[in-house]
């Protein structure tokens, strides 16, 4: 069970460009929920991930998981439990590492990186098998450098990533949302996949109301750094996109529509 | 012979600027400071009667400890790292005399590692060269081994990626303390080969250390290439080596009446590493036309 009670986050505090990002988010995550987050831009999504990671820090409010307070946790120490997937395909992989040394790395999640050999042969077969699944024939490619590979390819590496080691929650921030159509749907079947298998808990963020219908048993909307709807279950499901439109105007009749919000 | 010598000797600093320049993508000016931080350990303890191979342990220790000052200065403290690195340096400055306790220090007549060297009756000649290759040759082996391991796969992730890395798990401030550190001591155990063999020790000795370093790793990767670690490692000191024959050409070399002088040393390394660093981006401008 992850907690977060109270989050409140600014930025540029004092000054006169002051934002309220985050503005007391309370939300009870049950195990195995997976969450689609929408909001329009400012809303605090992208924040709130950040927060729960630890790459930002928080101004006051807990962050419990599993009855730990890992509010005050670096975020090294938090990645043991929370693991993400980037917008940027670029981040969560090493480019001038090769796939078997970042899947290592990743197979070492919140172990100690010590003087032990980095990529053991007893590995290799495991991350063979691992690789297979992704369907994108990297097991044949282990030791090319992750520089080398499309930002599908990277992305979906980091998925794979993300999950070896089971992390208690699993962060995706717009992890489609540089790819190309195609590849951001078989990512997107992939993350289905790996959250499924694993009943992973997950916190998505997407800016595709069709996307954030579909996936996950419950989709929360933030706006203004606060939580403006929580549907989950058969609610959800009876959800459509006018539906979310709705709400959207209610809150703010104008300008919700952004360029980025894509209807389908 | 000169030449292979000091190329040998300056293989450590070589491979350790290596570590922080390319490998960490930090900028690390506490080199100047470490190499004769090396020499005056190595020497005062010679003098002191410690054995000379445990003077150079002495001294990796001491570079070791200077470069993690620089790390923590970087990392705990948020100091832009080049800033850091000059702080660190600086100081070495007055440590290294408070330690010799004077400008320089002459070590005639005090054993060196070279002296089991010279007794199997090897030539003074040929005895250092021979050593110090084998010496930077053994601690190319070991950088090999070590960027292998996972702490040296989360080594490079940290220097190429640290939101990865972290992401990973990984507390990438002490990566950078513990690498900073070890670079610094390899460059105070060129700092302490030097000594013994120069015999002497000098305050000023490390004046453009980390311009020489850079420019070695520069040369290297031009001629040898960098596509693998080990290739780079490689590539770093033999770097070293060709810097060091070239630096030796140059001061041999007569034009009519004008002669370089070792005093023109900083001048030719600068324009060296500015020729490497802008070169290839000129090659290519020229050749997209």
């Amino acid at each position: 069970m992850i907690e977060i009670k109270d989050l409140v986050k600014t930025f540029h505090r004092g000054s006169v460009n002051e934002v309220l990002a985050l503005s007391g988010i309370t939300l009870k995550m049950r195990k195995g929920d997976f969450i689609t987050i929408i909001g329009s831009n400012g809303a605090g999504k992208s924040t709130l991930l950040n927060c729960l990671a630890g790459s930002t820090g928080i101004d006051s409010g807990h962050i419990v998981i599993d009855e730990e307070d890992v509010s005050r946790w670096p975020e090294h120490r938090r990645s043991t439990w929370i693991s993400r997937v980037f917008q940027d395909p670029l981040l969560g992989t090493c480019g001038s590492l090769s796939i078997e040394q970042n899947l290592a790395l990743a197979n070492r999640r919140g172990r100690s990186h010590g003087l032990g050999r980095g990529v053991k042969r007893s590995d290799q077969e495991i991350f063979k098998k691992q690789l297979a699944q992704l369907g994108l024939g990297l097991e044949s490619r282990l030791k090319d450098k992750v520089g080398l590979l499309s930002g599908g390819q990277r992305q979906a590496l980091t998925l794979l990533m993300a999950t070896m080691i089971r992390p208690k929650v699993l962060l995706l921030d717009e992890h489609t949302a540089a790819l190309d159509p195609k590849t951001a749907h078989q990512v997107l079947s992939l993350t289905q996949k790996l959250i499924k298998e694993q009943h992973l808990t997950a916190l998505m963020v997407t800016h595709n109301m069709q996307q954030a219908l579909q996936l996950g048993n419950r989709l929360i909307m933030l706006h203004g750094g606060r939580v403006i709807l929580d549907v989950s279950g058969a609610e959800k499901q009876a959800m459509a996109v006018e539906d979310l439109l709705e709400q959207f105007y209610k809150v703010r009749g104008e300008e919700f529509v952004s360029d980025r919000m894509l209807l389908v | 012979m000169g030449a292979l010598e000091q190329g040998f000797a300056y293989g450590f600093l070589v491979l350790g600027v290596y570590l922080t320049f390319r490998v960490l993508d930090f900028p690390d000016l506490t080199v100047d400071g470490s190499l004769p931080l090396g020499a005056a350990v190595s020497a005062v303890a010679i003098s002191a009667g410690v054995d000379p191979f445990v003077s150079l342990l002495l001294a990796l220790a001491a570079g070791f400890c200077a470069g993690m000052v620089t790390g923590i200065l970087n990392t705990k403290f948020g100091i832009l790292h080049l800033l850091a690195s000059i702080l660190t340096m600086i100081a070495l400055y007055s440590i290294n005399l408070r330690i010799m306790g004077r400008p320089n220090m002459t070590l005639l007549g005090k054993p060196t590692v070279l002296d089991p060297v010279t007794s199997s009756g090897i030539s003074m000649f040929n005895a250092a060269p021979l050593l110090f290759g084998v010496f930077s040759i053994l601690a190319l082996l070991l950088l090999f081994w070590l960027l292998h391991t996972a702490f040296g796969l989360a080594m490079q992730a940290t220097g190429a990626n640290r939101q990865m890395i972290t992401s990973q798990g990984v507390n990438t401030d002490n990566v950078i303390i513990l690498t900073v550190g070890l670079s610094n001591g390899l460059a105070a155990v060129s700092g302490a080969l030097l000594c013994q063999s120069q015999g002497a020790a000098d305050v000023n000795m490390g004046v453009g250390t980390i311009v020489a370093g850079l420019a070695s790793v520069i040369v290297g990767e031009t001629l040898f290439g960098c596509q693998s670690v080990g290739r780079a490692l490689l590539a770093a000191l033999l770097g070293s080596v060709i810097y060091r024959l070239a630096i030796a050409l140059a001061l041999s070399l007569k034009l009519g009446q004008f002669s370089f002088t070792p005093s023109d040393l900083n001048l030719l390394t600068a324009l060296l590493v500015v020729a490497a660093l802008t070169l290839p981006g000129l090659r290519r401008k020229v050749l997209r036309r």
